[in-house]
């Protein structure tokens, strides 16, 4: 699986998804803890705005600035014994990581959750290779189970499922035979994945944020798998996008927590990690050997478009959580692994037009998801970027909607059109029009009145009542 | 204090659709002591292709506006979402350097009618009358990216034996979205019958809102669906006697 996590059209995933009884309410309930935990965290922590912006600067200085702090970052982690790989393709990525596989004579591979590592399609290279690789991110793990299920969601990649469900998939795998309560869920799958923890030759986590002045991997988590992960197998490799990194450990902290506030409401996780090359002289614990491959996969050609400030996302969903078409859709339908407003940004730039052109109008330009994101991408006016290029650089636009768009802007435009034509409207519409409704508009008005009743126009509109209001003198 | 002079933007759907509501906010603002002035050059604000990403056919239409509004002193318009349009028009005409001016000047004037009563009139109580229960769709474009949200909870909390319900996840988009409730119609249905679901739950008499556009949507689908809660704009409220 790699970023496209399906061949269906996105209409055709729509209505599939949208009778998902299931689904639909498990993402609503979901939707509404985590808003309020959201919100509820942010006021607690106090001027919020005030964070928001800090949380902008720090991204976009190091976007702006990323070729210096790779550098740096590079180089320290170098200094510290560690192994770097600049991946300029998810082939590349994928082709580093199976060699350092290989070398070792890896069999079982252990992860902690990462999209990029979902977005470079590493598990089925590996898998491919022969090699047994194990999701230790509950959510993952459960995914993983229900024969690959992908993730709907960028923090809760199991997010579209119940507790019930879950039960379901345990009880089919693991010869599960509890109850579908949380706690005897995650004690099972606790029991067995730590057993696979002992026995395994290669560690794969991602990257929150690296820190650029000390050669580290910062690492947020609550379930403690990823510190197992990266411990206890001799290899560690960590696998990041290459806009995941701050200057100093200052940076570090704010950004976390904006994440952590605005992805589960918390103030810190149960876990926050900072790795640092491999194990030396006089340490107890920590990998022989250390690994960090940084993935381009398109990113560096978003830098310094229109789109750049799509590279300012820390990953933490408040964008999904808020947003009502994601609501009634789920994750699935986006047909990537980057659902909701920021799927609907990153998907296309990352997977192109061909596959994603949907994606961008798959939004009311509601704006919520603006107003959630914890270092101000203003999302709703990049997916209208989108919009605009597709109409107006891409050129693929249907040709109805071309011809309707440009009679617009005459008509809406001239004074005299847009009279004649206003005024028009009530005896054009008469035929169709019943109680000053109508239920079955014709053209345009066909897939609005297939939902909902068309008001008729006034026969006298707003402006002639005026113009008589007046020369009767207004209300004198 | 002299008459305040205000030219009103009616906005393309309050025009041809719901020219009750304009009458509604010419005789509120008359009442307030306000001039009335409406130039009939007024078009649509082109929002409609702009958001479709047409970017460049809209720019006659928004060329067509500021050139309108160009002579007034200040401009009301009963839309949060048409007002943000006008505000939004200075950031698309950013590197022209003829318009862009003329531009930001029509945004410094523009207000939506709930804040221009409650901010620049200073008026809160406009003496409205109107009895039972209501419950508030609060529009996106006029909450998020005008930032007008109290203002019209300010004054419809004064209107006389008008009690409220709160709408259960009011900050959910109806669906509307200009295009998108015909383009993605069957999320736009989904989406609109969880409002029209959540106004029910109130038990609300009225449906009130601030835009016209939400309003035809949430008003339409409760009409198909039966049973319709009274759906009016917020400038109706207030000029009920």
């Amino acid at each position: 699986m790699a970023m496209k996590i399906g061949e269906g059209k996105f209409k055709e995933n729509v209505n599939k998804n949208m009778e998902d009884t299931f689904m639909r309410g498990a993402v609503a309930s979901a939707q509404e803890r985590l808003r309020t935990r959201r919100l509820d965290a942010a006021e607690e922590l106090g001027n919020w705005e005030e964070w928001r912006s800090h949380g902008e600067e720090i991204r976009q200085h190091v976007l702006n600035n990323l070729d210096y702090y790779l550098h740096e970052l590079a180089e320290n982690l170098q200094k510290r014994g560690g192994h770097v790989f600049f991946a300029a393709t998810a082939d590349e990525a994928t082709g580093y990581i199976r060699e350092v596989v290989n070398a070792k004579g890896g069999k079982k591979v252990l992860k902690a959750k990462s999209m990029v590592t979902e977005e470079i399609g590493l598990n089925q290279v590996l898998e491919e290779e022969g090699c047994t690789v194990i999701e230790t991110d509950l959510g993952e793990y459960i995914l993983q189970l229900d024969e690959h299920d992908p993730p709907s969601h960028i923090v809760a990649p199991a997010l579209h499922k119940n507790k019930e469900q879950i039960r379901d998939v345990f009880s089919e795998k693991l010869e599960y035979k509890m109850t579908s309560k949380p706690e005897e869920l995650a004690l099972h799958a606790r029991e067995t994945l730590r057993q696979e923890f002992l026995t395994a030759d290669i560690g794969i986590t991602g990257c929150n944020f690296a820190i650029a002045e000390s050669g580290s991997v910062g690492l947020v988590t609550n379930e403690g798998n990823a510190g197992l992960v990266s411990d206890l197998p001799k290899t560690q490799v960590v696998v990041m996008g290459m806009e995941r990194i701050v200057p100093t450990f200052e940076e570090f902290e704010v950004l976390v927590g904006l994440l952590t506030r605005s992805a589960v409401g918390q103030k810190l996780t149960s876990y926050i990690t900072a790795l640092s090359g491999p194990r030396e002289e006089g340490d107890v614990d920590g990998p022989e050997e250390f690994h960090l491959v940084i993935v381009d996969n398109g990113r560096s050609s978003i830098l310094g478009t229109e789109f750049q400030s799509v590279l300012q996302c820390i990953r933490c969903a408040a964008c999904i959580n808020v947003c009502p078409v994601y609501r009634h859709i789920g994750g699935h339908s986006y047909n990537s692994i980057y659902p909701g407003p920021i799927g609907a940004v990153l998907t296309p730039l990352l997977g192109g037009y061909d596959d994603f052109k949907d994606l961008p109008y798959a939004s009311t330009l509601c704006a919520a998801c603006t107003d959630a994101c914890p270092v101000k991408i203003p999302l709703h006016e990049l997916l209208h970027k989108h919009r605009q290029v597709i109409v107006e650089r891409e050129g693929r636009a249907p040709i109805s909607e071309k011809l309707a768009m440009k009679a617009f802007g005459l008509g809406a435009a001239s004074n005299p059109m847009y009279a004649a034509g206003s005024k028009m409207a009530a005896a054009m519409m008469k035929p169709f029009t019943k109680n000053d409704r109508i239920s079955n508009g014709p053209g345009p008005l066909k897939a609005w009145t297939e939902i909902r009743e068309f008001p008729a126009p006034n026969k006298e509109r707003f402006r002639d009542w005026f113009k008589e209001y007046e020369k009767g003198g207004g209300n004198q | 204090m002299s008459n305040v002079k205000v030219t009103l933007f009616i906005t393309c759907i309050v025009d041809m659709f719901q020219a009750d509501v304009g009458k509604a906010t010419v005789e509120v603002l008359e009442r307030l002591g306000c001039d009335i002035e409406f130039p009939m050059g007024q078009v649509c604000c082109g929002q409609p292709a702009y958001n479709s990403g047409y970017v460049e056919e809209s720019k006659d239409a928004m060329k067509k506006m500021i050139a309108t509004f160009e002579n007034a002193e200040v401009v009301v318009t009963p839309s949060g979402s048409c007002a943000t349009m006008f505000k939004e028009y200075q950031h698309i005409f950013h590197d022209d350097p003829v318009w862009r001016p003329r531009a930001e000047k029509l945004a410094a004037k523009t207000y939506e009618l709930t804040e221009f009563i409650v901010n620049v009139l200073k008026v809160e109580n406009v003496g409205a009358r109107l009895k039972g229960v209501a419950t508030y769709h609060p529009s996106c474009h006029m909450t998020r990216l005008l930032g007008v949200k109290d203002a019209p909870m300010t004054l419809l909390k004064n209107v006389e034996g008008l009690r409220f319900e709160p709408l259960p996840n009011a900050h959910n988009c109806c669906g509307f979205g200009g295009t998108f409730s015909v383009k993605m119609g069957n999320i736009s249905e989904q989406m609109v019958d969880e409002k029209v679901d959540s106004a029910e739950q109130t038990k609300a008499d009225f449906l009130i809102g601030a835009d016209g556009g939400c309003l035809m949507n949430i008003g339409g689908r409760m009409e198909r669906r039966g049973k319709p809660i009274r759906v009016m704009h917020i400038a109706e409220v207030l000029n009920s006697r």
